[in-house]
């Protein structure tokens, strides 16, 4: 008997049936009426951003390595350096990139076990790909909030960086497959794995790469030990003791001191700041995105600006401490908004 | 290795039979701990004293209990009615969602300290080392978020297929949670793992406990609907369509490519429940793509979109990241399979063994390409190796936890654990990972997990080739 099903494809048989045994009230068909409905045009348009290495989404468009340079100082040299170079907050984008590599679309450094480093530029075999991830996704604390034009300016001024288009240099939807043909990772990529289903990627099946055997006796003369965690590496982590249970057949071992001694002090604003969402830009002592509470409370020492700040936060503002625009800052309660201005200007106290 | 404290003595190892002893914190409660800790011992005489010297003299029958002073007449916390057996307890919907005991602070998410600058674009680990059985409880549930996580209103969240061109899908369609939760639904149990997981031990042991070497490692049972049944009312290509893109709502707007070939199995679900209730915030409510087998990144969270094509899109987690490095300098694209891994998660590394004698060795096993067929245990460190027994149920694509009695007789130990899946494919050692994909990659690391027991009962992280 037919009944609902993992492969609901399977309804047009089952409609079959239903009809010719005359039995279709016994049956729960359905072809989802009423379910769902057509996407318009408009709504297409705002949510198919994706562009694709073959440019089958690209938007039309143009931005200049200038244009570029201007953006980026204001929006994204923050987090990522003024030359996309900072390790700061994210890996760094460029770097690591040879005049050789533009030619043979191998980036010769990624052979070389000397070379610790990968930067974005390195790695990425499509500018696509950056196209794509920067309209969608920065900057950072506002994704999705550049235009066409800039994330063409912005894109050229990180391929310009990484000297694979001169300085006056304009990329648009035309000159963009230009670059494809010179980007330096551009043949460094392999499909020749297992670990994709079938054959749509390499058009072959390949196999596993690790072909271990499960051996039960006498397998070998002894276990080679090849790395054994260093004593300082133990407390790293914080005090195992506090991560195991208290009963079972194990207790965690005694790394540190314990983390309830730890945390019992921390001040409900610091939770609040977390929750909130504002240690996404904001550190207590350093830099991020935004400035540090302590560059915040130090600048406002001795001042009474809470009204002023509370003000600030919740309407967002920029060009205090740099072009970033901080976002406003609208689903937190006023009473907790409090909390977070007055530890904030106290200089967020971890105790 | 220094400590501030010992859990156990070594000194106890000596004379032949005599057992370890548990440190006065594994019986004194904290209160009793620090007026130790603050000289006033002379309290102790009642019990811990009565029972350290019943130790001595090897008369207890389980090394650590807290005595009586009256030893011979029994253990206090029968002899004496504890309050709980003594009073009125609380009354239901006390609290009307429940939380773990007070007790059960131990079990939390963590991170790794230094693994990430920004906690926006981090991962939490889970506590894998106090787990039983498969089901991740959904509060434990590892994260990976990519710019943030935000608590979605489910009634202003929408769900689009649509096609790279139209050829693709002819009838592209919006859907509610209200239109998905109509539809006909599954509800499957399946493991997923981040393909990063276990990824900073490439190159050599660099974190002290399962948490943190496996804990991008979650279970759940999952409800939604079948996206085949969601591409079939939209009169997607099944044909020309090979590949399909998932997108998130979220900030960074999350994208992977995703085989047509598990979309048309029917095991891609789109996702709006976990574990009996909506997914978790963490987890991607009101909405995710579930990819059985498929490493964590693929299974979108906050699921906007599924678009269908005929050529796999590079998205920056397909071309910058989620990438492995090969010797040669090459990485493998698209690289998304969960290959056969297992993991001993009690006793594991930063734990202590409180005795010689009996242990349930115990572990998970798991494999992106179907059900676990047998996991094998090594005490040896690979020289010889026993069958665990698998606990049921054995599914596909899901978590199977494995068990094996162990007798230790207080001598050093590895202890290891080797998944075979039902296509014969064997967890590989380090030897073998290595010797066709070096140390440099961060993904898909599946090698065979060992953890060193010393003389004193510590577990350390080691790797054996």
């Amino acid at each position: 008997m037919f009944k609902f099903s993992d492969r609901p494809r399977l309804f047009f048989t089952a409609l079959a049936f239903a009809v010719v045994g005359g039995a279709g009230a016994s049956f729960a068909l359905d072809d989802f009426s009423g379910v769902g409905r057509t996407a318009t045009p408009a709504e297409l348009k705002a949510w198919d951003i994706d562009v694709r290495p073959d440019f089958l989404g690209l938007p039309k468009g143009s931005g200049s390595v200038d244009q570029g340079m201007d953006i980026w100082e204001g929006k994204c040299a923050v987090c990522h350096g003024t030359f996309g170079e900072s390790n700061k907050v994210f890996t760094p984008l460029v770097g690591g990139v040879e005049k050789e590599d533009l030619k043979t679309g191998h980036v010769a450094a990624l052979m070389r076990k000397d070379f610790p480093a990968r930067t974005t530029f390195m790695k990425v075999p499509t500018v696509s790909t950056l196209f794509d991830y920067i309209r969608r996704a920065m900057p950072w604390n506002a994704p999705k909030s550049l235009g066409d034009d800039e994330v063409y300016a912005v894109l050229a001024y990180l391929l310009n960086l990484s000297d694979i288009v001169p300085s006056d240099f304009v990329l648009n939807d035309q000159t963009i497959r230009d670059v494809q043909k010179i980007m330096p990772n551009r043949n460094g990529m392999t499909f020749d794995h297992a670990m994709w289903p079938g054959k749509a990627l390499s058009g072959k099946d390949v196999k596993p790469d690790t072909h271990a055997v499960a051996c039960m006796k006498d397998c070998k003369t002894a276990p080679e030990i090849a790395s054994s965690l260093p004593d300082y590496a133990l407390a790293s982590h914080g005090n195992l003791a506090d991560q195991n249970r208290r009963v079972g057949q194990v207790r965690g071992q005694v790394t540190a001191a314990s983390e309830a001694a730890a945390t019992s002090g921390k001040p409900s604003a610091a939770a609040l700041a977390e929750a909130s969402g504002c240690l996404g830009c904001h550190a207590v002592s350093s830099r991020l995105v935004g400035p540090s509470y302590l560059e915040v409370a130090d600048k406002y020492k001795g001042k009474d600006v809470s009204a002023q700040i509370f003000a600030k936060v919740r309407a967002g503002g920029e060009g205090v401490w740099g072009d970033i625009a901080m976002p406003p800052q609208e689903e937190i309660k006023d009473e907790d908004l409090k909390t977070l201005v007055a530890w904030i200007l106290d200089g967020a106290p971890t105790k | 290795m220094t400590r501030p404290t010992r859990t156990i003595e070594e000194s106890t190892f000596e004379g032949g039979g005599a057992r370890l002893r548990r440190a006065p914190e594994d019986f004194l409660s904290p209160g009793e701990i620090a007026e130790v800790s603050s000289g006033r011992r002379g309290f102790l005489r009642g019990s811990f004293l009565a029972a350290a010297a019943a130790m001595a003299g090897g008369s207890v029958a389980g090394a650590g209990r807290a005595l009586a002073a009256d030893a011979a007449a029994g253990d206090d916390a029968i002899l004496k009615l504890p309050p709980w057996s003594t009073s009125l307890g609380q009354p239901v919907a006390a609290t009307p969602y429940g939380m773990p005991s007070k007790y059960e602070t131990a079990m939390q998410r963590r991170q790794s300290p230094g693994l990430t600058q920004v906690a926006g674009s981090s991962v939490s680990f889970m506590p894998l080392q106090g787990m039983f059985g498969i089901i991740t409880p959904s509060g434990l549930h590892f994260e990976r978020h990519h710019q943030g996580w935000h608590d979605i209103d489910p009634s202003r969240h929408r769900f689009m297929v649509n096609g790279s061109t139209p050829d693709f899908v002819k009838k592209p369609k919006v859907y509610t949670l209200d239109d998905l939760m109509r539809m006909p639904s599954v509800s499957r149990m399946h493991f997923i793992e981040c393909g990063a997981n276990t990824g900073m031990e490439w190159g050599n042991v660099a974190v002290p406990t399962v948490q943190y070497t496996h804990g991008m490692l979650s279970c759940s049972e999952f409800t939604g609907v079948p996206l085949i049944t969601l591409l079939e009312d939209c009169g997607a290509d099944l044909k020309k369509g090979k590949f399909v893109l998932a997108e998130g709502a979220d900030g960074s707007s999350m994208t992977r490519t995703i085989p047509m070939e598990l979309v048309l199995s029917g095991e891609v679900i789109v996702a709006y429940g976990q574990n009996g209730e909506m997914l978790r915030p963490e987890n991607g409510y009101p909405l995710r793509l579930v990819v059985p087998g498929v490493q964590g990144v693929s299974w979108v969270k906050w699921l906007r979109r599924v678009e269908v094509g005929d050529a796999p899109w590079a998205t920056k987690d397909e071309a910058d990241h989620y990438i492995d490095l090969m010797p040669d300098g090459q990485h493998r694209q698209y690289s998304s399979i969960q290959e056969a891994k297992s993991v001993i998660t009690s006793p594991s590394g930063g734990q202590t063994l409180l005795d010689k004698g009996h242990y349930n060795v115990t572990g998970l096993a798991w494999s992106g390409r179907g059900k676990i067929k047998r996991v094998d245990v090594s005490f040896d460190g690979g020289m010889n190796w026993v069958e665990a027994q698998l606990q049921t149920p054995v599914l596909s694509k899901c978590l199977t936890r494995f068990n094996v009695g162990w007798n230790w007789d207080g001598r050093p130990a590895i202890l290891q654990s080797r998944a075979i899946d039902e296509t014969g494919f064997v967890q590989p050692g380090y030897r073998q990972l290595r010797e066709v994909r070096g140390t440099r990659s961060i993904y898909h690391n599946n090698a065979i997990q060992s953890w060193k027991v010393a003389m004193n009962g510590d577990v350390s992280n080691v790797q054996v080739l």
